[in-house]
């Protein structure tokens, strides 16, 4: 990651040309999420304008139903995918594999992760996880025609070979969208590869799935947001491919597909839009750049979240969509460093909404829509919190275990269960032999 | 990267005060106690009056950031009423002056507290900030010629935006050298709570961080926060190395006195 990090640093070098864009980047999700309802009205409208039929889907079921109906209708039975991390909410692959339909994915680390059975650890390298011996092994168990080897170009030309084929061979196509423009109608996708466009437009039936945060208002919102991204995502200035579907074939039109469709998925996102401080959750424009800057995930790696989207936007993100009382784990597994924050080009608080998300986990708040809010309390806990709210808000109290901490030192207990996860890799911390207090009591400093 | 400095005006813009609250927080006051007299040394000596108000405790900060806002409240409050003069409150932790400076006006949002909050998060000050850009301290080193590295707390860092103020006193130090670590912006996987709820994440962070440390070859482990120094110090000391971990408050104090 460092290398990544470090092309991204050098496309953000001026602080104040980061400082503007990225308040402008913020400004604009942060305008299209304030009339998110209207931008999604109108956006339907002028899809439908254009050709492109919506369809809504409150759950990843009803997500998945409306994809296999559609496909039914078209007696699709062979997929390729553009990448999509909707389609990942949706477990959109394994969906359609039970139903007979194949569905195969063509951006190339999804393609590696899918032959090996995988999840995406990464948002956008979803194959991180994994180095070119292990790429080269897989391809030589699961490709007939291949044959095994370790070169990075040639294992890429095997992949390309064996989609391309796909790519003619497909009765449709499925792709994600980064960006859906309301006044003109306009699926905006972003990629590198030339999978996206071959997916959206060799097959003749082309369906994308977005999440219902991915409206903006205006083609004018849109450059702004690129460019955050691709420099945030990849330390690229502008990505090889990008992708503006405003409808299907015309009639004087000889390729692309006849049909479009755009499949908008809200799972759980209505309730976190529904509470003015959490939406800066559905600003996230899906950089990766908090994952690539995040001391816990390039620690941990992606699978260790156990969830769709890992890192710091995951661990705010699914305590929301699946309970702050069921991935309570994930709240905690921060420091609270800020250098996600830092790096986030849509300025999403992430530290300060973990910490609200952990009050919100223990805490039910008089109105909250959070789901399972206080449902996370544990007595032990309140316990060592109450107890440490009377010690250290009674001067008393406080300066009396000051006193015992100094003078007990060298008696701390290593194997209490709070001290043993600290000292399975440090030394036992030894209180100094007088308090803070003392010495400036016994120097005569004002006030003490 | 360095990015532009965010210290508030408000560090500049301030003439010289005549007196000056000093808060030890609960850490320094159990585990580095001489980091925070010579804080308050470094700052007598620049001809301040430097109250210590006896009953402080600790800023609230562990509880806050665990979600128990109203036991952060109740702590919180007890501090800010030790600290009713107009004078500036300087704090030998960016961590915790993260906490008054940031937090405290959003921990007291709709409390009848919330006006002499946010006057108070107004006089925080951490201290080499108030050092460098209030004070604007001239050091003169009698100390022996000594390489030292330094890491910044990611509070210092990104919520209290000190980046430069450490580094321009140990710049006026002529014996000191300041050798960089790699990756100095990365946490060093202490985070309060963090280092006991998720222990074996903070221990490869903190292993991580203790290498940079001793690749750098310096004897001494400079920070401004007692958390960092504790938790890299721990891990230093468990390995067996005599890489010593130092407040820089005692550390410029005792050099220059």
């Amino acid at each position: 990651m460092d290398g990544l990090m470090a092309k991204r640093a050098a496309l953000f070098a001026d602080p104040v040309e980061w400082r503007d864009l990225r308040a402008l980047g913020s400004a604009v999700r942060a305008r299209a999420l304030a009339n998110l309802p209207e931008l999604l009205e109108k956006l339907e409208k002028s899809c439908a304008s254009n050709g492109i039929r919506v369809r809504w889907a409150e759950t990843t079921e009803e997500a998945n139903e409306i994809v296999h109906e559609i496909l039914k209708e078209h007696g699709a039975t062979r997929v390729v995918k553009g990448k999509s991390m909707v389609s990942e909410e949706m477990r959109l692959n394994d969906f359609l594999e039970d139903r007979g339909i194949e569905s195969l994915e063509s951006d190339l680390g999804e393609y590696i992760i899918q032959l090996d059975g995988e999840t995406p650890s990464h948002i956008i390298m979803p194959a991180i996880h994994k180095n070119k011996q292990q790429i080269a092994k897989l391809f030589g168990k699961k490709i007939r025609e291949a044959k095994y080897t370790e070169d990075v170009d040639e294992l890429t030309a095997i992949a390309r070979r064996v989609l391309r084929r796909k790519f003619f061979e497909a009765d449709a196509g499925i792709s994600g969208v980064n960006f859906a423009v309301a006044e003109t109608g306009t699926l905006c996708l972003v990629e590198n590869e030339g999978n996206g466009r071959m997916s959206t437009h060799v097959p003749p039936l082309h369906i994308a799935l977005m999440g219902i945060e991915k409206v903006v208002e205006r083609l004018e919102d849109v450059p702004p947001l690129y460019s955050l991204l691709t420099r945030s995502a990849t330390g690229q200035v502008i990505s090889t491919y990008f992708n503006m579907i405003t409808g299907p074939r015309g009639p004087e039109e000889k390729d692309g597909p006849t049909e479009v469709h755009l499949v908008i998925l809200d799972n759980g996102r209505s309730r976190i839009f529904s509470d003015v401080e959490l939406s800066a959750t559905l600003r996230c424009i899906r950089c990766g750049a908090c994952m690539n800057h995040c001391p816990v995930y390039t620690r941990i790696g992606g699978h260790a979240y156990e969830a769709v989207y890992p890192g710091p936007i995951g661990k705010i993100l699914t305590p929301q969509t699946e309970g702050v009382a069921r991935r309570h784990d994930l709240l905690h597994a921060s420091s609270l460093c800020g250098a996600c924050a830092e790096a986030c080009p849509v300025e999403i608080p992430i530290t300060e909404l973990l910490v609200r998300l952990r009050r919100e986990a223990t805490h039910k708040e008089p109105g909250s829509t959070v789901l399972q809010a206080g449902e996370g309390r544990d007595r032990l806990e309140d316990a060592a919190w109450a107890l440490w709210k009377a010690a250290h808000r009674s001067p008393a109290l406080y300066l009396l275990m000051g006193f015992a901490a100094t003078r007990l030192r060298r008696f701390l207990p290593s194997w209490l269960p709070v001290l043993s996860a600290w000292t399975s890799v440090r030394a036992t911390p030894r209180p100094a032999r007088r308090t803070l207090h003392e010495l400036a009591r016994k120097e005569k400093v004002d006030g003490a | 990267m360095i990015p532009v400095s965010m210290s508030s005006p408000d560090t500049t813009s301030r003439g010289r005060p005549e007196a000056v609250y000093f808060y030890g927080t609960c850490l320094v006051d159990l585990f580095f106690p001489e980091a925070g007299l010579s804080g308050i040394r470094l700052l007598q000596r620049e001809g301040l009056r430097v109250i210590f108000p006896k009953g402080q405790t600790c800023c609230a900060q562990p509880a806050f950031n665990c979600g128990y806002q109203e036991e952060a409240r109740a702590v919180a409050r007890a501090q800010i009423a030790l600290f009713r003069e107009p004078f500036p409150i300087v704090v030998p932790s960016g961590s915790c002056a993260g906490m008054m400076k940031r937090h405290y006006p959003a921990l007291f949002e709709g409390d009848p507290l919330h006006a002499e909050a946010e006057a108070f998060a107004a006089r925080v000050f951490e201290l080499t900030q108030f050092l460098t850009n209030v004070l604007k301290v001239k050091l003169t080193d009698h100390g022996e010629k000594v390489r030292v590295t330094w890491h910044s707390s990611c509070h210092a860092l990104r919520e209290m935006g000190i980046v430069m103020e450490p580094r321009s006193l140990l710049a006026q130090l002529a014996n000191v050298e300041l050798a960089p670590l790699s990756r100095e912006r990365e946490c060093c996987g202490f985070g309060g709570t963090f280092a006991i709820r998720e222990p074996e994440i903070s221990a490869a962070m903190v292993e991580d961080k203790a290498g940079d440390v001793l690749a750098t070859g310096a004897p001494v482990l400079l920070s401004g926060d007692g958390g960092c120094l504790l938790n890299i110090g721990g891990r230093l000391a468990a390995k067996g190395e005599t890489v010593r971990p130092r407040h820089v408050a005692e550390f410029l104090w005792e050099r220059t006195k």
